[in-house]
C-alpha cells in the first residue's frame, strides 16, 4: 500500500524586495514532483541546497498549501483531510530551534504529548523511552536553553517520535550531531523502519542515504532528476568505475597524457601530504589501470586501487549535469 | 472532555512556566503596574480627595493586569515563530484556540498577581487603604477581568500576528486602553464618539464590576455584559485563527526559514 504519494506537487513564493519601490519576484521552488512511497519503505531525498526538499515536505506535512498538484498520505489528501494527515504523521527538522528553552526538556515532551493527543496513562512510559532511545535520561529536568546543537537535535527526534506515528519526516535530522550520535541515529531510524513505519529522510550526507535508504529521488531546482535505489543511482551514472593511484611527484604534463587514455572521463589530483593521489573516474567496461601505469613510468607510486563509484559520485554528477 | 481539560491544564500549567521564567516578562509583570500606579496616586494625590484616591487605587490595581495580557498576548504568536515552534503547533492536530486559551489564562494569572501586589503596594507605600464594601462580589469581578482578559487576549493574539509588528501594536494598544477601559478616568468624561469604543472591550465592564462591588453596589448586570462579550471575542478569534492558519499556509508565512 502507498503511504505518500505525490502528484506533479508545485508551490511558487512571492517574496517582496525593496523597500520603496517594492518589486515582487517569483520563486518557483517546487515544479511537479511525483513520487510514490510504499509502507514501510525508506525514502530519501537528496538534493543541493535550495532545491525544493524542504518545500516538498512542508507541503506533505500539510504547513504549505501546493500552488498546484496533489499529495496524499495514508490515503488522506494533504489539504482537504488535514487533522486526519496531521494525527499519523511525524516531523522532525534539523537545527536547534523549535524548542521552549525556558522549560525543561521532560517539560517540552509533555507539552506536545497534549498538542499531539498522547493518551495521558501512556504518556510517562512513552516520554521515558523516548529519552532512553535518545540518551538524554539524566538529563531530562535541565532547561532547554543550556543544551548543545546535538542534545536539542535528539530532542527534536523524542518529539517527532512522540504520538508513535506512522509516517516520519525527516528533515536533515543528522545535522549538528557527532560521529557516534550520527551512528546511533541511523540505527535509530533503521530500526523504525523494523517495526514497520515509513520514514522520507533528508540529508547531505551521502554514506547515510546510501546507507538508510531503500529508495532515493534526486530533486536539483525543484525538479526530480533520477530516482532508484542506491544501487540503480550508482550505476545510473557513466561512471563504471574509480581508479586511485598514490604518487610522489607526478608533474602536470603527466596529469594531461593520462586524461588521453580512452575510457579515462576524467582526472582529478588530491594532495594528501607528500603524495598526490591520482583519481580517475573511467567509463564502464574500460581497462586503464595497466595503460595508466604505463604512461607513469619514472615518476614513484604508491598503493593503486579500483573502486566503485559511490552514491556521492553519482550524486554529484547527477546533480552537476547541465 | 476529561481530556481537554487536562490538555488545557497542562498546557496552562507549562506557559505559565514559560512566562515567570523569562526575564522581561517578569519584570514587566513585576515592576511595571507598580510604577504605573505610583504614578497615578501621585498625580491623583495633589487633590487630597479620599473619592478620587479610592477611584485611581481600584483603577491602577486593574490596570496592570490589561497591560501584562495586551503586551505580552500580541507577540504571543510572533514569539513562536522566533522560537521554530510555531509550525509544531500548527502541525499538531490540536487547534490553535485551544493552545492560546491556556496560554493567555497564564497571563491572567500574572494579572492576578499584579492585581494583589498592586493594593499591597498602594497600602504600604501610599497609606491607600481601599474601601470594598463587599470581598466576596469583590473578589468574583477581578476573577471576571481576569477571565474575560484572557478571552480578549486570545483575540489580540490571533489579529496582532497578522501585522509584522505586532509588538508594537501591542505596546500602541496598551495606553489607549488606560483611558478606554476607564481604569484612570471615567468613561463618561471621554468624548461621546468613543463610548462605543469603551463599551466593545470587556474590560471597561469588568472594571465597572470591580468599582460597583467595592463601593457596595451590584455588579451582576456589568459582570454579565462583560462575560457575553469576553465570550464573544473568544468565539471570533477561534474563528479568525482558522483563517490565520489557512492564510499562514498560503503565503508561507508560519517559519521564519
Ligand atoms: N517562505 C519562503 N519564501 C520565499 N522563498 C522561499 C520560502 N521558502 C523557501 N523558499 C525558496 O524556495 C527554494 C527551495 O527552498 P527549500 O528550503 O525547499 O530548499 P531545500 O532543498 O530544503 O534546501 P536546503 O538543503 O538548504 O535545506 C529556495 O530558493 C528558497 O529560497
Ligand atoms: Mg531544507
Amino acid at each position: 500500500m502507498t503511504a505518500v504519494e505525490a502528484r506533479d506537487l508545485r508551490r511558487t513564493f512571492r517574496t517582496r524586495t525593496g523597500v520603496l519601490r517594492r518589486t515582487a519576484t517569483e520563486v518557483e521552488a517546487v515544479r511537479g514532483v511525483s513520487f510514490d512511497i510504499q509502507r514501510g519503505e525508506l525514502f530519501g531525498l537528496l538534493g543541493p541546497n535550495g532545491a525544493g526538499k524542504t518545500t516538498t515536505i512542508k507541503m506533505l506535512i500539510t504547513l504549505l498549501l501546493p500552488t498546484s498538484g496533489t499529495a496524499r498520505v495514508l490515503g488522506h489528501d494533504v489539504v482537504a483531510d488535514v487533522r486526519e494527515v496531521r494525527r499519523r504523521i511525524g516531523y522532525v527538522f534539523g537545527g536547534d530551534r523549535g524548542l521552549y528553552e525556558r522549560l525543561s526538556a521532560l517539560d517540552n515532551l509533555r507539552y506536545f504529548s497534549e498538542l499531539y493527543g498522547v493518551p495521558p496513562r501512556e504518556q510517562k512510559a512513552r516520554i521515558g523511552e523516548l529519552l532512553e532511545m535518545v540518551g538524554l535520561t539524566g538529563r531530562e529536568r535541565e532547561r532547554v536553553e543550556g543544551f548543545s546543537r546535538g542534545m536539542r537535535q535528539r530532542l527534536h527526534i523524542a518529539r517527532g517520535l512522540l504520538h508513535d506515528p506512522e509516517v516520519l519526516f525527516l528533515d536533515e535530522p543528522s545535522i549538528g550531531i557527532d560521529p557516534v550520535g550520527a551512528r546511533e541515529l541511523r540505527a535509530t531510524i533503521a530500526s523504525l523502519i523494523d517495526v514497520g513505519k515509513t520514514v522520507l529522510l533528508t540529508t547531505h550526507y551521502m554514506f547515510e542515504a546510501d546507507e538508510l535508504c531503500d529508495r532515493i529521488a534526486v530533486i536539483r531546482a525543484g525538479e526530480i532528476v533520477a530516482e532508484g535505489t542506491p544501487g540503480d543511482l550508482k550505476r545510473l551514472v557513466t561512471v563504471g568505475s574509480v581508479v586511485e593511484i598514490e604518487t610522489y611527484g607526478v608533474g602536470e604534463a603527466a596529469v594531461a597524457d593520462l586524461g588521453a587514455i580512452t575510457g579515462v572521463q576524467s582526472v582529478a589530483v588530491e594532495e594528501r601530504g607528500q603524495m598526490q593521489v591520482l583519481i580517475l573516474h573511467c567509463a564502464r567496461d574500460a581497462e586503464v589501470t595497466q595503460a595508466a601505469l604505463s604512461r607513469l613510468d619514472g615518476v614513484r607510486v604508491g598503493r593503486v586501487g579500483t573502486r566503485e563509484p559511490t552514491l556521492e559520485d553519482a550524486y554529484v554528477e547527477l546533480v552537476s549535469r547541465t | 472532555m476529561k481530556q481537554l481539560l487536562r490538555q488545557q491544564l497542562v498546557c496552562y500549567r507549562l506557559q505559565l512556566k514559560v512566562i515567570t521564567t523569562s526575564w522581561f516578562d517578569g519584570a514587566l509583570a513585576v515592576f511595571f503596574p507598580l510604577m504605573f500606579a505610583t504614578a497615578t496616586l501621585l498625580i491623583y494625590g495633589v487633590r487630597d480627595d479620599p473619592e478620587a484616591m479610592q477611584f485611581a487605587g481600584l483603577g491602577a490595581a486593574i490596570m496592570g493586569m490589561w497591560t501584562c495580557q495586551g503586551v505580552i498576548a500580541s507577540s504571543l504568536l510572533t514569539r513562536e515563530r522566533w522560537a521554530g515552534t510555531l509550525e509544531l503547533v500548527v502541525a499538531a492536530p490540536t487547534s490553535m484556540g485551544r493552545v492560546l486559551v491556556p496560554t493567555t489564562l497564564a497571563l491572567s494569572t500574572i494579572g492576578l498577581y499584579t492585581v494583589v501586589a498592586t493594593i499591597l503596594w498602594e497600602r504600604w507605600v501610599f497609606g491607600l487603604e481601599l474601601r470594598i464594601e463587599s470581598w466576596p462580589l469583590f473578589v468574583t469581578s477581578v476573577l471576571a477581568s481576569a477571565l474575560t482578559l484572557a478571552q480578549f487576549g486570545f483575540f489580540l493574539a490571533v489579529t496582532a500576528v497578522r501585522y509584522r509588528a505586532s509588538w508594537s501594536l501591542g505596546a500602541a494598544l496598551e495606553y489607549p486602553g488606560w483611558l478606554l477601559c476607564g481604569f484612570v478616568i471615567p468613561v463618561a468624561t471621554l468624548p461621546d464618539w468613543l463610548h462605543p469604543l469603551s463599551w466593545s472591550i470587556p474590560t471597561t465592564w469588568a472594571m465597572e464590576a470591580v468599582r460597583e462591588s467595592a463601593g457596595g453596589g451590584s455588579p451582576w448586570r456589568d459582570l454579565l455584559v462583560c462575560l457575553v462579550l469576553g465570550s464573544a471575542y473568544a468565539v471570533l478569534a477561534s474563528f479568525l485563527g482558522r483563517q490565520l492558519v489557512d492564510s499562514a499556509r498560503r503565503h508561507a508565512t508560519l517559519a521564519l526559514t
